[in-house]
């Protein structure tokens, strides 16, 4: 496949340490990629070069990483953006959100918005690509899956339902180049306005009974949590009893 | 009102006495005097009293009769106070998921958000593209009701719909756009429509309080707070949904036509998933066998006829018919299908745990007393293994004839 392709990587955290790490949904990028294209795969990441957690997607067998070199609370979608128009790709991964920094999920968007390119939101498998037109999988909630076509160029977020990452490997993660590129840097000013903290537990919603009168309030407590509501079927004959069932499955449209 | 009936002593009495003030409100039925065209009391003497269970009419003057029952039926039907918005000095646009055509409960609890940003003055704007089932927009908190239908919008055209709300935010300019920040669809359309308007939004918002909102950043590990922006991807239960207020929903029309984008994504359908493959914790059908199957061959060409997730209870998998990863419950996984169908499975209460939280429940049992069935939306009592093989049949006739009718 003579494609083009970029996968887009940031820094993760772990959900429990907070340690720096190669970022879940980041790595899938780099798998998708991987699969697609092979050795051609290009890798590309917005921060500081010498994060060692960088090493970790060289570990998944690549030669290069491309870093442009920023300090961290720069904004990365401009320079991104001129990067990806020069580069010429034609299929660029990344992940959904990031795991460190505001993990607002808007970078592909707007990504896609500057350059103009379709997005496909939750991509699972690229099914083929033919005259600068690929047909994709889309993941959708519950496991299920639609087919679309798309136009190359094309911007595509992964998640949890692409290929599972591979192992990244110790010798390769040190053996590859991250290759460092001066940019220009751009401020992001929503740390004048906002502020990260800790993040505190929600509250548990509680069952607020706003009965007008004291009788009410007494059902309301002292009510059984359920039961009884329930159609039964007795003394029925197997057919019947499958007929009743069939009729509720099809009722909530699960039969396919 | 309790439907207990209650003897009013004094309302008897009154009744009794014929000499009372009283008295003739305290009669029921149909008047028995009247004043007639020329000023003369007229009275209808057959009108008084009932016919008795033997068939002969009783006049019952002890008042027992007359003097309770005549106001105990009235039973109380709340009526919520009405808030209008006459002439809305601000809009709050929300666009509901509609998963399935019907405000679901992230849903609400975003038209509640609004409903407390909107105050008295605002009116809360409900956006929603093509065809819906709801019929209870104004218990749920909507002020003005904008539907937008077309063609277009049908299947998945997530750059049309930006178009629509690009309309919408041209003709209200919404002080505040609320979408539910969830992977049914308002997460992707937010953010798209943030993404063309050019406005910085705020993610998965749990808490607004004060003129600012909190939302989880990055991997969940903080929060970060800050002034609240024009455009809101609100997290499931943001805030409390509204129960204490009825609403208009007037309808609303768009003054001008969307345009149309150039479609650059096509929708080819939906894609058959090997059912087996879907992780269980999010299969949307699963048919679970327990203690009660005997015959795992015919659960199995079940569960594949019907196109279902396996799930098993904890002493299948014990017994070692099923595999560990399928158990079902407290121990194994806990299950968000919208169909569970549980077959011989007696319901412990590790197992309800697991599938609490699912919608609709089906039993099908040998013992009609068992915990399984009051949980179950739809009981069958019978032998499974002929349910079962019934089942099958019923499933391929049910397939045939929709074969038939399309071609």
């Amino acid at each position: 496949m003579n494609t083009k392709v970029i996968s887009l990587v940031s820094i993760g955290a772990h959900p429990s340490s907070g340690r720096t790490r190669r970022a879940e949904q980041d790595a899938r990028a780099v798998e998708l990629g991987l699969q697609l294209a092979g050795d051609n795969l290009q890798v590309l990441h917005a921060g500081d070069p010498r994060e060692p957690a960088l090493r970790a997607y060289l570990g998944m067998g690549l030669e290069q990483l491309d870093v442009l070199e920023q300090p961290s609370g720069a904004d990365a979608l401009g320079v991104l953006g001129d990067y990806l128009r020069d580069a010429g790709a034609q299929l660029v991964l990344t992940g959904s959100q990031a795991e460190t920094g505001e993990g607002s999920g808007m970078l592909p968007f707007l990504l896609a918005e500057r350059l103009g390119w379709p997005l496909v939101v939750g991509l699972a498998e690229v099914e083929s690509i033919h005259n600068g037109v690929a047909q994709v999988l889309q993941a959708l909630p519950r496991g299920q899956r639609r087919r679309l076509k798309v136009r190359l160029p094309l911007l595509a977020t992964v998640d949890n339902a692409a290929p599972k990452p591979r192992q990244s490997a110790f010798g390769p993660a040190r053996r590859g180049v991250l290759a460092a590129r001066q940019v220009q840097i751009v401020e992001d000013e929503l740390f004048t306005s906002a502020e990260l903290q800790p993040a505190k537990p929600r509250p548990k919603r509680l069952k607020v009974i706003k009965a007008k009168s004291g009788a009410d309030r007494m059902k309301a407590a002292t009510a059984k949590a359920s039961g009884g509501g329930g159609q039964v079927l007795k003394d029925v004959s197997s057919q019947a009893g499958a007929e009743a069932i069939l009729k509720l499955l099809v009722e909530e449209g699960v039969l396919r | 009102m309790s439907d207990i009936i209650r003897r009013d002593p004094r309302a008897e009495w009154i009744a009794r006495n014929r000499l009372h003030p009283l008295h003739a409100a305290m009669q029921q039925g149909q008047q028995h005097s009247w004043m007639g065209p020329n000023g003369v009391i007229r009275k209808n003497p057959h009108g008084v009293g009932f016919i008795g269970p033997n068939g002969i009419k009783r006049i019952d003057r002890s008042g027992a009769q007359q003097g309770t029952s005549n106001k105990r039926s009235a039973a109380a039907v709340v009526e919520l106070p009405l808030h209008q918005v006459l002439q809305p000095a601000f809009y709050i646009a929300v666009v509901p998921d509609m998963v399935g055509g019907r405000l679901g409960s992230h849903d609400r609890d975003l038209l509640g958000l609004a409903h407390s940003l909107a105050g008295s003055d605002g009116a809360v704007l409900a956006v929603v593209f093509g065809e819906h089932k709801e019929n209870n927009f104004s218990t749920a908190g909507v002020d003005r009701l904008l539907i937008i239908e077309g063609d277009e919008f049908d299947g998945y055209a997530p750059e049309q719909l930006v178009q629509g709300l690009r309309a919408v935010d041209n003709q209200f300019n919404p002080r505040h756009w609320l979408l539910p920040d969830s992977r049914t669809g308002g997460g992707e359309l937010g953010r798209r429509f943030a993404a063309a308007i050019n406005e910085r939004p705020a993610t998965r918002v749990w808490q607004v309080k004060d003129g600012q909102c909190s939302g989880r950043a990055g991997a969940g590990q903080q929060d970060l707070i800050r002034g609240l922006p024009r455009l809101i991807l609100a997290a499931a239960e943001c805030a409390e949904p509204v129960s204490e207020t009825r609403h208009e929903a007037l309808p609303e029309q768009l003054s001008t036509s969307v345009a149309r984008s150039l479609p650059r994504i096509e929708d080819l359908g939906p894609v058959a998933v090997d059912p087996a493959a879907i992780a269980m914790a999010e299969a949307e059908f699963i048919v679970s066998g327990g203690n009660g199957v005997k015959d795992w061959e015919l659960f199995h060409r079940a569960t594949v006829a019907l196109g279902a997730t396996e799930g098993a209870s904890r002493v299948a998998v014990d017994d070692g018919f099923m595999p560990r990863n399928r158990q079902v419950g407290a121990t194994g996984t806990w299950v968000t299908a919208r169909v569970y169908v549980a077959v011989g499975i007696s319901g412990a209460i590790q197992h309800l745990q697991g599938i609490g939280a699912c919608d609709k429940v089906v039993a099908i049992n040998m013992d009609p007393g068992c915990d399984m069935i009051k949980r179950a939306d739809l009981s069958v009592i019978g032998d499974s293994a002929a349910i079962l093989q019934a089942l099958i049949e019923a499933v391929e006739n049910y397939r045939n004839d929709a074969k038939r009718d399309a071609a």
